[in-house]
């Protein structure tokens, strides 16, 4: 690399930007790393082998802090896999906040988890999916063999229960680049999905968030591997804009690991950054203003229109 | 070995910028706002680009495009046909001069 790339904190000219915001809104929960899937740009490193999984005791002081919060956003592995899954949504509904599932869609075709669609809709969880495209030889070679194909009629079986059309049921979807690349324009690429979805196979959905990779994980070991690394890592110091700093999603959630410790996102927890205060979810009683930990990934969160789970934010 | 194209010549582009820096700057403006999105999308627009390296065969240009369009929201399968166009009318383009040969031949021949 010729020129060095700074210190990411050292970018921050807004003070206030470096601290969560006043009322945080979301409180983002990795439910466990185990996955029926290991998709190449995972971050977590996810997979069927992984055997971290959060307890239902863990759970429960979740929903003791659930009124700090506006949303409930439940993340993995598969989150589904986690055999607590349905009764933290069940608990977490009941307290009337807002609840978003993260879902590979592969999964509810088997049959242990069958009938989560209905389960979900009943309750009005907002679904996020990721589809990594609208061929399946790009989502295939992302996702593995076969995936889009069970992505594809899991979306039909979802609109069919009324996600995606009417409004009260939120079915977003998750484009995240198929390599060393960043995201295109997330409105034109959701234009380009609706189209090609609606002709192809006549699905609907309501948004599309485009995503930036984050370096980490399976997604680090592949630009390793492939001598990308410091290129990627370049385009996307390069690519850095100042606008999206305000939007930052860890100015406005907190993220709990498997395990019940707190980090600022979830790409903290695969460095094992660990949150400013108090460590662990059982402690959590009250929820202060913190300094956020940055590290060079953060670059992933500011390149170009920038990223967060809810898409593009500058 | 020695050769004419080097990749890391692509990031001197700039240096064309001097001698001539108001020609540089017209151009620059003038190429960035060609790539804005407008009747066509941005997508498209690097598509068409892509298609337009390879017919003129500028290895900058498909290095830079090949990237623009990924960038943009092309899959392969789409720059793979946006190149068969290049090709099909470099193709076209040769055999069509085919018809000059012929008149020619035709002038010449008993
Ligand atoms: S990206 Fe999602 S679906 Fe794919 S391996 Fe990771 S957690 Fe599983
Ligand atoms: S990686 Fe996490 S801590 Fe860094 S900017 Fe993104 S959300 Fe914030």
């Amino acid at each position: 690399m010729s020129e060095i790339i700074k210190n990411f904190e050292s970018m921050i000219d807004n003070p206030d930007y470096k601290f969560t915001h006043g009322k945080l809104r979301i409180i983002q929960v990795n439910v466990g790393k185990l996955c029926n899937l290991s998709c190449k740009h995972c971050h977590v490193d996810a997979g069927p082998n992984r055997t971290e999984i959060m307890t239902r005791e863990t759970m429960q002081h979740i929903l003791r802090v659930l009124p700090n919060f506006e949303t409930l956003d439940i993340t993995g592995g598969a989150p589904e896999m986690n055999k607590n899954f349905c009764w933290l949504v069940d608990e977490a509904v009941k307290t009337g906040i807002h609840v978003i599932v993260r879902s590979n869609l592969v999964i509810l075709h088997e049959k242990e988890y069958i009938n989560i669609p209905e389960f979900l809709a009943d309750r009005h969880v907002e679904i996020v999916a990721s589809l990594p495209y609208y061929s399946e030889n790009d989502c295939d070679k992302q996702r593995g063999s076969g995936t889009f194909k069970k992505i594809i009629s899991m979306l039909k079986k979802l609109n069919s229960l009324g996600y995606g059309i009417d409004e009260k049921l939120i079915l977003n979807l998750v484009y995240n680049p198929g390599g060393a690349f960043l995201p295109p324009n997330q409105d034109e690429l959701e234009q380009q999905y609706k189209t090609r979805l609606m002709s192809d196979y006549g699905i609907s959905f309501t948004h599309l968030f485009a995503l930036t990779n984050n370096p980490l994980g399976r997604f680090e070991n592949f630009l390793k591997r492939t001598n990308n690394y410091d290129k990627y890592m370049r385009k996307l110091y390069d690519s850095f804009n100042p606008a999206a700093l305000e939007n930052m999603m860890c100015r406005f959630q907190l993220s709990v690991g498997w395990d019940g410790q707190l980090y600022d996102c979830d790409f903290n927890q695969v460095l094992n950054l660990t949150i400013n205060g108090v460590q662990n979810i059982s402690e959590l009683y009250e929820i202060h203003k913190r300094k956020i930990k940055f590290a060079n990934h953060c670059y992933a969160c500011t390149a170009g229109s920038g990223s967060s789970c809810g898409g593009a934010t500058a | 070995m020695e050769t004419y194209y080097k990749p890391e010549d692509l990031g001197k582009f700039a240096t064309m910028g001097e001698f001539a820096p108001d020609l540089w700057e017209k151009f620059m403006s003038y190429y960035s706002a060609v790539f804005e999105s407008g009747a066509l999308t941005k997508r498209e627009k690097a598509l068409i680009a892509l298609a337009v390296a390879h017919a003129v065969q500028c290895p900058y240009c498909i290095d830079a495009y090949t990237q623009s369009c990924l960038e943009n929201g092309a899959n392969e399968e789409q720059m793979t046909e946006a190149v068969h166009v290049a090709c099909a009318l470099r193709g076209g383009a040769a055999l069509v001069h085919g018809v000059q040969m012929k008149n020619v031949a035709k002038g010449l021949s008993f």
